[in-house]
């Protein structure tokens, strides 16, 4: 069987199991990570989103066989650690809107919120109402409206905090703005 | 949003009276129970109905009175408080209130109490069941009972220690003080105040006016682990060789596997270690069962499986064929004594999935079982496991773990149930978890229905309401969670006359002064022919939309504002307070853009009130959105939302419940639904499904909590639905000219996904050649070029899908 390298929250990590194992249950089944959810197994839900070198993707749709050694596998897990705190600002800004309810979908939609924001500051914006439309995340207990509050209080303290760099501008609201498109690298077996 | 404690001078007295026990223990254990309630009086409003002096909250209330003893609170060594809750905890914030009542009977801080989800204990009877938002108005009176008990029994224990009388000592922060300074802390009276012999003591309960944490907004006690990814839910424990497990089910509704046709091909699968066939029963869905040692090689391997499958319950048919059943079997009305207004409304099938699928761990040897999962009636599980496997109760143990959201599912046991059998059958631990698709296609759903609404009037005055409701039967074998009332519930027709209609008569109501009222259900089909659930909220949702459509219409055939029209017929105070709150937060009656307009709903259930405007915008520039792969359609824009439970324990999260109850009002009402085509149920994804989602959500929500108005604490987890349902609903008519009367509204519009194939019954999971895909993203993200590149991929993406549309097996 093929062992699998490749560096998971800060640490390199080596499993072995066949490559077409999906990095969910590598993780889940596996390595014992649980922070990432299963809801789907489509990459539809977002439960399982976590980052792989920074960006946003479901761990659904990932072969462990695809990885390679310098890729670097962060979960809800390793978050902290990533910005060298005991909680990121993202979560405690959850923990400040009081957004969870069951809980379940939270880890993937932190994780989904710390990448869309820091998409945004790199291509010099804040994030705005279109890109949390643009927000696919599944909360069954419909978190939605205290999400988007968090978000864009996260946004403040890690700008604070200087994790951000400062935007150029502020991207207004535009109306009748078109959702921001999806990716669609994942080709669903439909 | 906007919180509101001000506590009101006069409230009623509670009819309850309360005896605790110490019970005998190593460190103070004090419990509560309840004694049988007085009979409520009568409502004394002009349209009397039954659930005006007896609701389902106190039907659930009186069958936990004669065991409710067992609530017990523990002061632990450290001076920490604990509390084994009987309730199952699935996201509605019922450990939090909890640890608030007891903290502040105590005087412990909030950080010092450990609430956990007690074992099943069938000693408890009827008492461990979490349903019909009852759980806080159910253990509200107790817990504090105990609570006061406990630090009674500290204060005697300190006068002893320090030497002075109890009246020269209070507490506070987890420690007795006394008039001289001294200290002592509660770890230190732990034991000291321990009993040897069970003693009855009278509770001395604070007044409401000392409490400093109930009513005041708290955060969950359970957040850090959430946000921190460490909270423990089923599929997060893993005894000792337990593996996943996954089933793979069949084509159709409630189909059962006669065979598996290629056992050695599966077994000789990646990962792979076990298969078996489990048949389809009346709580165990079936199919053939694969075990391995990831999810995926199930999933690899459930799609390589070739089954004989035995036909469904449902074989054959559409919603069209349930519909016409429905009409068919509707009760008459009588004839009408005046002009009348009459229509009738289809609700479909909507699906009871919570965001985690069904799913249990177990082990099971020649002679006990151990079983986890988020179990709403665990009693009943354990009996009915027990019975399964030829075991006594006693050699089954049954954890209940925190759930990833219910909405009535939990309430029966499917995954527990199955994966008992399995592990059995196996010989070997299981963790069983459903896909998805399975969970939206086999499991449980909400059942459809027509609602018919008659309103008669005579010039300005209405004069008679009449409601037909007809349903797919609710399956309520679950009883009142444990297996005696749950056999009664399996018995011919005991379900429907049993169970269903007094759980109907006990939550419909017609909030309105509008003469003779009658409301009555009438149910279709065996109760397992579909497998159905309470739903979030059941009946209420779908008789109160159709109820309050027709107010609306009356309204304007009358030409009165549908505020004010409401407030004219309101049946009391506490619902003119709401209604009055709602239009003047949510500025009712604005001037609103063509194709946007505000709607209204109101709601009165489980001792709570609750009214709910809405904004909606049907401006095709809005309802034509594109959303890749998902519905976009008609948006809520705005919900203003007011609540009065009687005694709000925690407005955070009343609020809570509120904002998700309305997002699932305004699923139903416009796109959350199941299309039964062919013996199943077309939808296997949530972007098939769609519910709720971002661009779905208002960007606009304000839940405002009303002062405490009774010394109850009532429901909050189903209340926040029908509000919000008859109020998107209502906005929609008067926002497009259209009146709805089919739900979701969306559902005969052409279909905006593609259905998966029902062979093999599960989807494969996508793959790609990721880290080239991520090394691309990575160079586009640099470029800036990535918005280009998107709009690319999206059509390319439709295009393949409208072409593979239905190109199935």
């Amino acid at each position: 069987m093929p062992t699998h390298t490749f560096i998971l929250n800060g640490k390199r990590v080596s499993v072995d199991c066949p490559d077409d194992v999906h990095l969910l249950w590598v993780l889940r089944d596996l390595l014992g990570v649980h922070g990432p959810k299963y809801g789907c197994g489509l990459t539809v839900c977002k439960a399982c989103t976590s980052l792989i070198n920074g960006v946003s993707v479901q761990l659904c749709g990932v072969l462990v066989g695809d990885l390679k050694p310098t890729d670097e596998v962060l979960t809800i897990e390793g978050l902290p650690g990533s910005v060298g705190k005991a909680l990121h600002p993202l979560q405690q800004a959850w923990l400040d809107y009081d957004v969870a309810q069951c809980g379940y979908c939270q880890p993937g939609e932190i994780m989904h919120a710390v990448a869309l924001i820091e998409e945004a500051h790199a291509a010099g914006r804040r994030v705005n109402e279109a890109d949390l439309d643009s927000f696919r995340n599944v909360c069954r207990c419909g978190t939605y409206f205290r999400i988007r509050e968090a978000i864009k209080a996260g946004e403040q303290m890690m700008i604070d905090q200087g994790l951000l760099k400062k935007p150029n501008a502020y991207d207004p609201i535009l109306p009748g703005r078109e959702l921001k498109r999806e990716h669609h690298h994942n080709r669903a077996a439909r | 949003m906007a919180t509101s404690t001000d506590p009101l001078i006069e409230r009623p007295v509670s009819r309850r009276r309360f005896i605790a026990f110490l019970v005998a223990g190593p460190t103070l254990i004090a419990a509560a129970r309840l004694e049988r309630p007085a009979a409520a009086s009568a409502a004394g409003v002009p349209t009397s109905q039954p659930v005006d002096e007896y609701d389902l909250s106190d039907l659930l209330n009186d069958a936990a009175a004669p065991t409710a003893n067992l609530i017990r609170v523990v002061i632990e060594k450290d001076g920490s408080v604990s509390f084994a809750m009987p309730r199952a905890e699935v996201g509605q914030g019922i450990t939090t209130a909890a640890a608030m009542i007891i903290a502040d009977e105590l005087d412990v801080p909030l950080s010092q109490i450990n609430i956990t989800l007690a074992d099943a204990e069938p000693q408890l009877v009827f008492n461990q069941l979490t349903g019909g938002s009852n759980t806080i108005h159910s253990i509200y009176d107790p817990l504090r009972a105990a609570a006061a008990a406990a630090r009674g029994a500290l204060l005697q224990a300190a006068a002893l220690y320090l030497n002075q009388p109890v009246s020269q000592l209070s507490t506070a922060g987890g420690a007795v003080l006394s008039s001289l300074g001294q200290t002592v802390s509660y770890a230190t009276l732990s034991t000291k105040a321990a009993v040897s012999k069970n003693t009855l003591v009278k509770p001395n309960l604070k007044p409401h006016s000392a409490q400093q944490l109930v009513g005041t907004p708290q955060r969950r006690i359970d957040a850090l682990a959430a946000v921190t990814g460490t909270k423990v839910f089923a599929m997060d424990i893993t005894p000792p060789g337990a593996l996943p497990t996954m089933v793979c089910r069949a084509p159709t509704l409630n189909g059962s596997a006669r065979s598996l046709n290629n056992e050695a091909e599966i077994l000789a699968m990646p990962g792979v270690t076990d298969v078996a066939v489990i048949p389809h029963s009346a709580h165990i869905n079936g199919g053939v069962a694969v075990r391995a040692a990831t999810f995926g090689q199930c999933i690899d391997a459930i799609r390589a499986m070739q089954v004989d499958w035995a036909p469904g319950t449902a074989e054959g048919m559409y919603a069209s064929d349930v519909e016409s059943q429905l009409i068919k079997s509707e009760l008459p009305m009588t004839p009408a004594l005046g002009d009348t207004i009459d229509e009738r409304f289809v609700f479909n099938f909507r699906p009871g999935d919570p965001l985690e699928t069904n799913c249990a761990v177990a082990v099971v040897t020649k002679d006990s079982a151990e079983i986890w999962s988020s179990l709403k009636a665990p009693i009943w599980a354990q009996e009915k496991i027990a019975s399964l496997l030829g075991m006594q109760v006693s050699q089954v143990t049954c954890h209940v773990t925190q759930g990833g959201g219910s909405f009535g599912r939990h309430l029966f046991a499917d995954a527990a149930f199955e994966s008992a059998v399995i592990a059995q059958k196996m010989g070997k631990p299981v963790k069983l978890m459903w896909h998805r698709a399975d969970n939206f296609r086999q499991g449980r759903v909400h059942p459809m229905c027509t609602s018919r609404v008659r309103m008669t009037y005579s010039g300005k005055n209405i004069i008679a309401f009449d409601q037909r409701h007809t349903s797919v039967a609710t399956d309520f074998s679950h009883g009142l969670g444990e297996i005696l009332s749950a056999y009664a519930a399996t018995l011919p027709d005991a379900n429907s006359l049993g169970y269903s209609q007094s759980i109907f008569l006990l939550t419909a109501c017609s909030p309105y002064n509008f003469g003779p009222t009658t409301q009555l259900l009438e149910e279709v089909y065996p109760y397992d022919k579909f497998n159905t659930s309470s739903v979030r909220n059941i009946y209420s949702p779908d008789v109160r939309t159709a109820g309050e459509l027709m107010v609306d219409k009356m309204a304007a055939l009358q030409g009165v504002d549908r505020y004010q029209f409401r407030r004219d017929y309101a049946r009391d105070a506490r619902m003119v307070a709401v209604l009055d709150k709602v239009a003047e937060a949510a500025d009712w009656g604005r001037t609103m853009a063509p194709g946007t307009a505000q709607g209204i709903g109101v709601h009165r259930e489980y001792k709570g009130y609750a009214a709910c405007v809405v904004e909606i915008d049907c401006t095709p520039r809005t309802v034509n959105r594109v959303i890749p792969n998902g519905y976009g359609g008609p948006r809520v824009t705005k919900v203003t939302f007011v609540v009065d439970v009687g005694l709000p324990i925690n407005p955070l999260g009343l609020q809570a419940q509120m904002m998700g109850g309305s997002m699932d009002g305004i699923a139903q009402a416009l796109s959350y639904s199941l299309h039964l085509e062919d013996g199943y149920f077309l939808e296997a994804s949530w972007d098939d499904t769609a519910y709720t989602r971002q661009w779905n959500t208002p960007p606009d929500v304000n839940v405002i909590v009303m002062p405490p108005t009774t010394n109850e604490p009532g429901g909050a987890g189903e209340l926040g639905v029908a509000a919000s349902m008859a109020a998107t609903a209502g906005a929609y008519w008067k926002a497009t000219g259209i009146f709805p009367t089919r739900f979701p509204i969306n559902y005969a519009e052409p279909l905006w996904f593609t259905p998966y194939p029902t062979v093999p019954p599960i989807p494969a999971s996508p793959t790609t050649e990721y880290a080239s895909v991520i090394a691309q993203e990575q160079a586009d993200k640099a470029a800036g070029r990535r918005a280009e590149r998107e709009k690319h991929a999206h059509h390319t993406t439709r295009h393949a899908h409208h072409s593979a549309k239905r190109k199935d097996h």
